[in-house]
């Protein structure tokens, strides 16, 4: 940077094609996702059937609330990639605890979470571990752990309050969806209007001038890890009641990379200092409706992964590009 | 408007490098108004001005970072060209920064001949001969160091010097150091001089960018002043002499200088009372050795020293930033918790740091919400922040201290400079702090931010703040403090106040122990 | 260049701060951390289990570890560029299913066709970071999706398993042994030399060590860095791709499901090789030890026989967890 534009007041006008990149970033998410379901109401059948929408809708419901911990976590320049064995973790725990009542079961796999955001949150608030590799340990040895007390087997779930969680439905929205919906709204509220919330994205934003200007950094990114954790978990559980079953060896398998996918395409960069919870959800959303689409017109899941690299990329391209960097 | 060239020793020969009418706009604004230099060889030429006068960007028209938009750079009488600063390098035109440009994980040696290194059959890099290689060139600039060890393990000036040298021995022909000195040790300036003087020997011309008028008078041969992006000065320097060279480069006049100064201070405040800050006897290894001050309100106490002296170190460490090994502060007589940077902010204590770009704005945040950071915790109930009150914080002190913004939302990397230091001490103010460290306030802001955020210091201590002023501008120091605290090597070796505080004063303080250090 | 007298007449600066006994001591655990705890593991696996220490046991070792080896070689390249390559594991299956498809073509073909492919997916990769400038953790997650999909796509959505013939040259290469090893441990060791040579003593390797150590000097000090970038990535996909040829060989098939999650498991084998995930420092030799420490693991919850497998996860997951913690703790300059 030159010390002359330094000192301008003000900076000039964007270009024109680094504003359209800018409402890319920001609402292109948004028009990609009407864009979808306009051309499926065209050209799929019974696309806006009660019936379809409540699969596609549940089908993402653990997506969304992971990812919303995700973006937190993101938020603080940060990546947390031992969600899905949180989820796994959650899984291999209910079977073990559903003796003592649903509510004890569903509460240890929680627990469960909040334990390994613990570490991982330890890891990088304390000791100061870069989050990819602190979190890479959870990864590899949460999956194991889950495995282990699962004893390596798929164990049906036979608890009718269980499974209700997962095939109710409040005011026919089914319940999963609901509680992804309060989530939303939950951590919308946090970043918004908590100190904490604000706090998380200066710390992603500036760690050192969060540190000099005597934000409580460590707690914070504590606090973070332990709801990336949490969130995981309450996923982990609703998917569990939806499937019947618990199988730790493949329930959450690669939900990490979906999740930062959500988020990214969300418009939150990787690059920390900005968190968007509605966009991170429209995220999840967007992948769904693009594999959802495509599996219906008979295009392969290979295809549909492929496009899901594209879009990925062009989102991080459009990021990239509306700041300039 | 510019002096011809005077005669040189080696006026007779060709230039060697020539800038012609450089003009160069960003985004309008004018940085560099038809530029003309050109350098001999062997010659050794002074490029000077303040911050924002252009010296940054003409050297990075020469480099070949920027391309002008009017004129051309010529290397021996042709027209140059460089598509980017390698290109330049392998011309032959070398530039040594402040920030040194080499792997600090890579070993000396590596880092010296990275790109040259002596190979072996089959392409392979001869490490012993690697390690010879680099060993005698070293030596040859006074290092004498292990080459095996990683660069980060040398000091700051042995690794100014192994850029130097690694930059000098890739067949240069001009060399341009911006700010050399500013990180060594007398005794490696002495070191360098010499450098400088083999260089001239062997017909390598220099650019030298420095602020440090005692070394421009002894090695430069001719001098450009630049101010606004404009050349107001080119000449020999022997001609000129320092007040005349300090009034081009501030842009006033001589009588002026003379007369009042540069800065906006008002003079002496009415300290009163009991001291709010008391430090005893900080100390944390290699950085602190037992400092002790205390700042009583409506007082402001200036830090003096060199660079390294532990200036920014006793402020963060009054802060709670830097771990201590021993000492403490209290805040009004009650104690607060070492090395807890939050425990310093709600006990009243706000620093504004030294790098605004790094420890100070969070770019991906508005205006608002930096100016909100940390106050956050007194503008919430039961951590739910209430945005009315916000507003009206953030309205109060944007109108206070005149930012100009084009709204609270605006993003605060899009600011200027000075706008930016601007919203840093309102972040500050917001949490109505009793004791206010101040570190370098006004470096790299323009001369009218500069003379607002001065004003501004002065505002606040009459209020009743305790102010701690840590400034490299001598006049600003002096002006800005009622007392001025001197350190050196991290220990306080002297303490200036009333009538006998001036910047010779100061200087001399400082110059004394130094000497002393040396013998 | 250099002129003798003046030497005589500058002051000399010969303070290289003396290194502290915590940088010491944090350089020697860096490098050979991964290698001691190894060898405490082979005697104390030695002494507790009689049938550990057998040739067969410990062959078996080899050849298992041979595999992920390979990948990791290519991606301690890339994480000492201060990159990542998260497509490893994808592009590994790919390439056992592209050697399975393309060996009806020949033993050359089989060979070939997935050097070629995955080649051409680390360079697709590589210029996305190197040239376009998109964060390579992103880039390779797109590719580690894109990569599966292809190998979904030609294995008619998994549904279909190419099988490489018994006795075919492909086969032999994979199952072949000499004096008790098999062909793809040769094979290694012999990658793992070149690649030590290449990274030390050329001036692709100092490219490699400078870009990951501060990228802007490197780039002013002459060093191509988006060239490198590009050849580092390309390098890991070709490693991926020809280890999953060789265990495709192995296998006589090209098993669609592999190497879901290998990439985690590989980047943690080379950070547990004393390879920082910060770029700028690390060896091939860490990353050998690092992959034979996880495979030792593995090999001696096995011999506890009625353990279940899972823990060799949890243990390799707890024992990079205390791999960082040392290294950070060793190495946390002070800061602020």
């Amino acid at each position: 940077m030159s010390d002359i534009t330094a000192d301008t007041a003000v900076a000039p006008p964007r270009p024109a094609g680094a504003r359209t990149l800018a409402w890319l970033q920001n609402y292109g998410v948004y028009a990609a996702i009407a864009a979808l379901i306009v051309v499926n109401i065209a050209i799929t059948p019974h696309f806006l059937s009660t019936e379809n929408l409540r699969t596609q809708l549940v089908q993402v419901a653990p997506v969304v609330i992971v990812s919303l911990g995700m973006a937190l976590v993101i938020g603080t320049e940060g990546v947390d990639l031992s969600v899905g064995s949180v989820m796994a973790l959650a899984t291999a725990l209910i079977p073990l605890y559903l003796g003592y009542g649903v509510g004890a079961a569903i509460l240890v796999a929680l627990v469960g979470g909040v334990a390994v955001g613990l570490v991982n949150g330890s890891l990088v608030a304390f000791v100061n571990v870069q989050p990819i590799v602190a979190t890479l340990c959870l990864f590899v040895g949460g999956r194991g752990l889950a495995l282990v007390l699962a004893g390596g087997r798929l164990k049906d779930v036979q608890n009718g309050t269980l499974l209700d969680l997962g095939s109710s439905s409040v005011a026919g929205i089914p319940l999963p969806v609901v509680v992804a919906g309060v989530l939303t709204v939950l951590m919308a509220g946090v970043v918004r209007r908590t100190t904490f919330g604000r706090q998380l994205v200066a710390i992603g934003g500036n760690r050192t001038a969060s540190v000099l200007s005597g934000l409580p950094v460590r707690r914070v990114l504590l606090l973070v890890y332990v709801l990336s954790g949490l969130l995981a978990a309450v996923a982990g559980v609703l998917a569990t009641a939806r499937l019947q079953a618990s199988d730790p060896s493949s329930l959450g398998l690669l939900m990490e990379l979906s999740a930062i996918t959500a988020v990214v395409v969300g418009g939150t960069p990787l690059t920390g200092g900005r968190v968007r919870v509605l966009g991170t959800v429209a995220g999840a959303l967007l992948i769904q409706l693009v594999r959802a689409t495509l599996i219906k017109h008979n295009l392969p899941d290979s295809v549909a992964q492929m496009v899901q690299a594209v879009i990925i990329l062009g989102a991080v391209y459009a990021a990239r590009g509306g700041t300039g960097r | 408007m510019t002096d011809p060239v005077p005669e040189q020793r080696n006026a007779g020969d060709p230039p060697v490098l020539e800038a012609r009418d450089i003009v160069k706009r960003f985004t309008g604004v004018l940085a560099l108004d038809r530029v003309s230099l050109s350098l001999r060889p062997g010659e050794v030429h002074a490029l000077v001005g303040e911050n924002g006068a252009g010296k940054s960007t003409l050297i990075k028209v020469i480099t070949g970072v920027h391309r002008p938009d009017e004129g051309e750079v010529r290397l021996a009488g042709r027209p140059a060209g460089f598509t980017g600063p390698l290109d330049a390098q392998r011309a032959g035109v070398q530039a040594v920064h402040q920030e040194i440009g080499l792997v600090p994980d890579l070993s000396v040696a590596r880092n010296l001949l990275l790109g040259r290194e002596p190979r072996r059959a089959l392409g392979l890099i001869d490490t012993r001969r690697m390690h010879q290689e680099a060993a005698r060139t070293l030596e040859s600039y006074g290092v004498r160091v292990d080459v095996r060890l990683p660069l980060r393990s040398l000091g700051v000036g042995a690794q100014q010097m192994v850029a130097l040298a690694r930059a000098v021995s890739v067949d240069a022909r001009v060399v341009i150091m911006d700010e050399p000195t500013s990180s060594l040790e007398p005794r490696e300036v002495e070191t360098l001089f010499g450098v400088i003087d083999r260089l001239r020997g062997q017909g390598i011309a220099v650019i030298y960018v420095s602020h440090r008028l005692d070394e421009l008078y002894r090695i430069c041969d001719g001098v450009t002043v630049l101010r606004d992006g404009r050349v107001v000065h080119q000449g020999a320097l022997a001609d000129l002499d320092r007040l005349r060279l300090v009034s081009l480069m501030l842009g006033r006049d001589v009588a002026q200088v003379r007369a009042e100064g540069v800065t906006r201070f008002s003079g002496a405040h009415e300290a009163a009372g009991e001291p709010v800050l008391e430090a005893r006897g900080l100390s944390s290894r290699h950085l602190l050795d037992d400092v002790s001050l205390t700042i009583r309100p409506r007082e402001v106490v200036g830090l003096g020293g060199l660079l390294g002296a532990g200036r920014t170190e006793t402020a963060k460490a009054i802060a709670g930033v830097l771990p201590l090994d021993a000492g403490g502060v209290t805040v009004a007589g009650l104690p607060v918790r070492r090395g807890s940077a939050t425990a310093a902010v709600r006990a009243g204590i706000a620093l504004l740091p030294e790098d605004r770009k790094a420890e100070g704005i969070v770019p991906t945040l508005s205006v608002r919400d930096n100016i909100a950071l940390a106050a956050l915790p007194r503008l919430a109930r039961a951590g739910v922040v209430s945005d009315a009150r916000i507003d009206r914080i953030v309205e109060t002190f944007m109108r206070r201290l005149r930012i100009k913004a084009t709204g609270p939302h605006q993003p605060v990397a899009e600011l200027s400079g000075g706008n930016q230091q601007k919203v840093l001490l309102a972040r500050w103010m917001a949490t109505e702090p009793k004791v206010l460290l101040l570190d370098e306030p006004t470096r790299g802001i323009d001369v009218g931010a500069k003379a607002e955020v001065q004003a501004l210091v002065d505002e606040l201590a009459e209020d009743g703040l305790a102010v701690l002023l840590i400034s490299s501008d001598l006049e600003e120091l002096v002006e800005g403090s009622d007392r001025v605290v001197v350190l050196r090597n991290g220990a306080v070796v002297g303490e200036l106040t009333g009538d006998e505080l001036t910047e010779e004063a100061v200087m001399t303080t400082i110059a004394a122990h130094t000497r002393e250090e040396v013998a | 260049m250099t002129t003798g007298q003046a030497t005589a007449e500058t002051p000399v600066t010969q303070d290289t701060y003396a290194l502290s006994g915590r940088d010491r001591a944090f350089g020697l655990i860096q490098r050979h951390g991964a290698t001691a705890v190894l060898v405490l593991l082979l005697v104390v696996g030695s002494l507790s289990f009689s049938r550990f220490p057998t040739g067969e046991n410990l062959g078996d070792i080899a050849i298992t570890s041979s595999f992920p080896a390979m990948v990791a070689l290519g991606m301690t390249f890339v994480i000492i560029t201060g990159g990542i390559d998260l497509s490893v594991g994808s592009v590994f299956a790919l390439g056992g299913v592209l050697a399975a498809y393309a060996v009806r073509w020949g033993t050359v073909a089989g060979l070939l066709v997935p050097l070629l492919v995955c080649g051409a997916i680390g360079l697709v990769q590589g210029l996305l970071i190197a040239r376009v400038r998109l964060a390579p953790f992103i880039v390779t997650l797109a590719g580690l999706l894109g990569a599966r999909g292809l190998l979904l796509s030609i294995s008619h959505e998994g549904a279909t398993t190419y099988l490489i013939p018994h006795g075919s040259v492909l086969a032999r290469l994979g199952q072949g042994h000499l004096f008790g090893l098999g062909y793809p441990v040769y094979l290694t060791l012999a990658l793992f030399v070149v690649g030590g040579v290449v990274l030390q003593r050329t001036g692709f390797g100092q490219a490699v060590y400078a870009i990951g150590g501060a990228e802007d000097a490197a780039a002013l000090m002459g060093v191509p860095v988006a060239r490198t970038k590009i050849v580092v990535y390309v390098l890991s996909g070709m490693l991926a791709g020809l280890s999953g040829t060789l265990n495709a060989a192995r296998l006589s098939s090209g098993v669609t499901i592999l190497g879901t999650g290998m990439e985690l498991d590989v980047i943690a084998a080379v950070v547990i090789g004393g390879t920082l995930l910060t770029g700028g420092a690390g060896s091939v030799s860490g990353t050998i030890a690092g992959v034979l420490l996880l495979g030792v693991i593995q090999n001696l919850i096995n011999q506890i026989g009625d353990l279940s497998s899972s823990y060799q996860q949890v243990v390799s997951g707890a024992f990079l967890a205390v791999v960082v913690v040392a290294q950070t703790y060793l190495s946390r300059a002070r800061r602020l």
